[in-house]
């Protein structure tokens, strides 16, 4: 009776914590918990880590408070080492769609590099642009537009 | 030449609608079989063309072609629609007219007392599966006929012939080509903005003939026409690769252009249609190649630690116009087709991207970017004489119709709360001049759109 009725609850927990994921942003850390996420999943990158790091605008340059978020990740995929990753580079939507595919390749290569040069195997990491066309956050402002320049690491 | 072939009267008309004299490109198109109906008229052609805004549109009729129907009204209405739609035109309302379907010489005094100084008048023959059109454009007041025409094609068709007859009519009287007989292929959107579903379609300059060139199982971005308007250059993430592809948008094959290393971008056809410019990126820049469509070799244009994209050939294919951040921010660049001679040449405030070279190669059309308001202008090719045609939200991606006097392009709203309501993507087009901006109908959202040359044959 228990189990059962368990399961749907535990489902339920795992989409909530995906659909904040873009919210929680790289600001989330801490160790993961016992009933966490299996290690080495995108739920344990997401909610130990941090999937990902933020832009200035028009800018590919890590950001110093960003640095510690790669660094995490970097250890991270050392200690995880069958793990291999994506990088997928966005913008906000305030410039040109070609512009902008440029720009997030270059913030995924930014990314990728930070990881190489913290001693990840750069074979096992690639990286896609998308460009200012797939938002994490929807609104039409500051805040959301910060949201929206962002690398974003995914386990494949 | 010309004022022997017009009436002084359309003559002023067509004045007033700001015509200056203009060396004229030769040829009109077909579809099947043209037949001069009068030899004068196709060998002696007007000499006029727009230079400023318009005043005052011309008064034309165009009554039902007689003959065969349904064709016969619904040609009259698709030239009807075309050339208003052209800001130069001003069609006179079907309920004013005097008389149906002149098939002979038209009583003149029941137009003129309505006040059109151009008519136009058709009859439509069935002849099996097939429709034989002839139209004939008057100049009212000295009663005359200065363009005689027929065409045949198949009856599914008709649509072409109606606009080939608007693309006669606009160039008998303002001296240059038109733009009706022309297609525009960009991106259909649909879903949430965070899961779009991006599809290439195609359509017919006006809206109709819509269909879907891509099923959205990968998403496809800026299409482009190669010159013989039936292949088109666009970006796909087909298996998550963005690379270029090229396709027949009549058997929708689609090719990749070629098995480069890291992402391809941003590709536009050569005016000779024998190579592909485009951006790829390596090692997190990205710079401009040519690739020879014969033997898929790459020739590099441009190098360096910068994001060089968005390039576009003059029309004589001698130089380049492109956008680079290599100034510190994006800024459009002129170059010659082998990559030397770079230099910069927008220099006003905000950002400058899409660069479009006009098909005349007079203007260079761009999108600025500014802190809160993004604008489409254009300027000419030395950066020179710079001006703002639309300004809003969120606007980007001028195309120019075949003969440089309108373009395309798509606006964006803005978003007004935090789960994108409000938000739209809509074409648009507007005449170089700044006016006559109008929205160009798509069954979604849409963006990316790219205007196709006059359709061969």
């Amino acid at each position: 009776m228990k189990t059962k009725l368990l399961a749907p609850i535990a489902a339920l927990a795992l989409v909530a914590a995906c659909a904040q994921a873009p919210d929680q942003g790289g600001a989330v850390t801490g160790a993961g918990q016992a009933t966490g996420p299996r290690p080495g999943t995108q739920e344990d990158l997401v909610a130990n880590v941090g999937d990902r790091v933020f832009f200035d605008f028009d800018r590919s340059d890590i950001r110093p408070d960003q640095a510690p978020t790669l660094d995490r990740q970097a250890a991270w995929l050392q200690t995880h080492r069958q793990v291999r990753v994506i990088i997928e580079g966005h913008a906000d939507e305030r410039g040109t769609r070609e512009y902008n595919l440029a720009l997030g390749q270059r913030r995924a290569d930014s990314a990728r590099n930070y990881l190489i040069a913290r001693g990840v195997d750069g074979a096992r990491i690639s990286t896609i642009s998308y460009g200012k066309d797939r938002p994490a956050v929807l609104g039409s402002n500051e805040e959301a537009w910060a949201q929206n320049r962002r690398a974003v690491t995914v386990v494949q | 030449m010309t004022k022997r072939l017009l009436s002084p009267a359309l003559l002023d008309a067509l004045e007033r609608i700001s015509l200056s004299r203009r060396a004229l490109l030769a040829a009109a198109p077909v579809v099947s079989t043209v037949l001069a109906l009068d030899a004068r008229a196709q060998a002696q052609r007007p000499v006029i063309d727009i230079t400023r805004a318009r005043t005052d549109p011309l008064p034309i009729a165009i009554p039902d072609f007689a003959g065969a129907q349904p064709w016969g009204a619904q040609i009259a209405q698709v030239i009807t629609a075309n050339l208003a739609r052209s800001g130069l035109f001003r069609p006179i309302d079907r309920r004013a007219f005097l008389q149906e379907s002149p098939e002979a010489t038209p009583r003149f005094a029941e137009w003129r007392v309505i006040g059109a100084q151009a008519l136009v008048t058709g009859r439509v023959d069935q002849q099996g599966d097939r429709l034989r059109v002839e139209f004939r454009l008057w100049d009212v007041l000295p009663g005359t006929q200065i363009q005689g025409t027929a065409y045949t094609t198949q009856i599914p068709n008709w649509r072409r012939i109606a606009h080939i007859c608007s693309d006669a009519i606009y160039e008998r009287l303002l001296g240059e080509k038109g733009y009706f007989d022309t297609r525009i292929v960009y991106v259909s959107e649909s879903g949430p903005r965070d899961r779009r579903i991006r599809r290439l379609a195609i359509m017919d300059q006006d809206g109709e003939n819509h269909r879907f060139l891509t099923d959205g199982a990968w998403a496809a971005l800026t299409p482009r026409f190669h010159p013989n308007t039936r292949e088109i250059a666009y970006m796909s993430y087909a298996r998550n690769e963005p690379r270029v592809y090229l396709m027949d948008v009549d058997t929708r094959r689609e090719t990749l252009l070629g098995n480069f290393p890291g992402m391809t971008l941003s590709p536009r056809f050569s005016p000779d249609g024998n190579s592909v410019i485009l951006s790829a990126i390596r090692g997190g820049d990205a710079n401009i190649f040519v690739v020879d469509l014969r033997t898929r070799r790459e020739r590099q244009l441009t190098s360096g630690p910068s994001l060089d994209v968005s390039p576009c050939f003059s029309p004589d294919g001698q130089k380049v116009v492109f956008n680079s951040d290599r100034g510190g921010d994006q800024q459009l660049y002129v170059m010659d087709a082998d990559g030397g001679n770079v230099r910069r040449i927008s220099f006003g405030q905000g950002r400058y991207a899409t660069p479009v070279w006009s098909p005349r190669g007079d203007l260079i059309a761009f999108t600025r970017l500014t802190r809160g308001t993004f604008a489409i202008g254009v300027m000419r090719p030395d950066g020179s004489g710079e001006r703002i045609l639309s300004e809003g939200w969120q606007m980007e991606g001028p195309t120019f119709a075949p003969n440089g006097r309108v373009l395309a392009f798509w606006r964006e709203t803005r978003a007004q709360d935090a789960r994108g309501g409000g938000y739209s993507a809509r074409l648009a087009s507007i005449d170089i001049t700044g006016f006559n901006e109008r929205a160009l109908p798509t069954p979604a959202d849409a963006s990316d759109p790219a205007w196709s040359p006059l359709i061969p044959g």
